[in-house]
């Protein structure tokens, strides 16, 4: 039968799918934050890897092509961008300045932390690029010579909280302008609290996705100046 | 009909985007510079809103889906996250909380005080 599951094509796929599905009843029938699709799916299907006793490599041969569609879906973030055009250019000073201060305090709260932690300049530069999306987030930290499996952890980690409590943060903070709240869960936890975003609002969604390009372009070039502190 | 129109449209861009990835050395991935070609398209209305549109909306409803293999890796670098785990875990939760309080208040300002300058 482990025989059958390392050889199938389709294991991986169907194994974390499915626990996605029962994790979206799970959602629907009680309405607890915690009870995160995402979040189920990945406990689910690394509990089921380990019980079974199956490899990442195996499972992936299958999962791969759930991944595969993550480039085309980020590509299709620009349809509700677009259709909030009008909002963008109507806030448009708000908007760029928000997300820069957004880049500007996620360096300053890492710098911070490093420092209290006192990480080295390799473990410092590991995790600035942290909030970023997964794929400039790699280049960033392969650029500034950081342990990039541990960048994807940490951004990776950083996308599930944003999923998880993207709306719980904003209603603690006192978000409550949907354009703020788009571009708070964009630019702190990237591509995987987008997802979230989309389900709260088209505006929320719309924004999220902008600063999801603008907050990796800023972090990008802003890098360059903070690699140096430590 | 209509849809795998619109699903080859949205192929096509990525592998624009795959193109501008190679030849751009930048750390920009394909996918941004795919979201950024199809706003531009739909800006300037080389591309229509219906030659994309349902595909589009699908495979955003299916993203989040689409985290969970990556996520599982996680499983992979646990021997060289081990060490960091505790600055790892800290430090994304706290810089999280600071972007979001940080963003959305400059945002929600600007926003303010614009609309009340905008009432005189």
């Amino acid at each position: 039968m482990r025989e059958f599951f390392t050889e199938s094509l389709f294991f991986g796929a169907a194994l974390s799918m499915g626990i996605y599905v029962l994790g979206l009843y799970i959602k629907k029938r009680y309405s607890f934050f915690l009870f995160n699709p995402v979040l189920i799916a990945i406990a689910g299907t690394i509990a089921t890897l380990l019980v079974l006793d199956i490899d990442y490599s195996t499972y992936n041969r299958g999962a791969k092509y759930i991944s595969y569609l993550l480039t085309p879906a980020t590509v299709a973030l620009a349809i509700p961008l677009y259709e909030q055009v009008s909002l963008l250019r109507k806030n448009f000073t708000a908007i760029m300045v928000g997300i820069a201060s957004g880049v500007l305090a996620s360096f300053c709260s890492i710098f911070a932390m490093a420092l209290l932690f006192a990480l080295n300049h390799t473990e410092y530069v590991t995790l600035l690029p942290k909030s970023i999306t997964t794929a400039i987030g790699i280049g960033l930290s392969q650029e500034l010579g950081g342990y990039v499996a541990i960048t994807v952890s940490a951004i990776i980690i950083t996308g599930l909280f944003g999923n998880i409590a993207g709306e719980v943060l904003c209603r603690i903070f006192g978000i409550k302008h949907p354009i703020a709240k788009g571009l708070s869960i964009g630019t702190a936890t990237h591509v995987m609290g987008t997802a979230k975003a989309m389900e709260m609002g088209e505006v929320e969604g719309a924004m999220s996705s902008l600063s999801v390009a603008v907050a990796g372009a800023l972090t990008v070039a802003a890098a360059i100046f903070f690699e140096g502190l430590i | 009909m209509k849809y795998i129109v619109q699903f080859e449209i949205i192929l096509a861009i990525s592998l624009m985007g795959e193109l501008l990835n190679r030849i751009i050395p930048l750390p920009v991935p394909a996918s941004i510079y795919g979201m950024a070609i199809l706003f531009t398209g739909l800006c300037t209305g080389l591309i229509k809103l219906n030659m994309v549109r349902e595909a589009g909306k699908f495979l955003i409803y299916m993203m989040p889906l689409m985290f969970v293999p990556a996520a599982v890796g996680l499983l992979d670098n646990w021997a060289v996250m081990k060490e960091f785990i505790v600055a790892i875990l800290v430090i994304s939760f706290v810089s999280t909380l600071a972007v979001v309080a940080v963003t959305g208040h400059v945002t929600q300002f600007i926003i303010n005080r614009k609309r009340k300058e905008g009432g005189k």
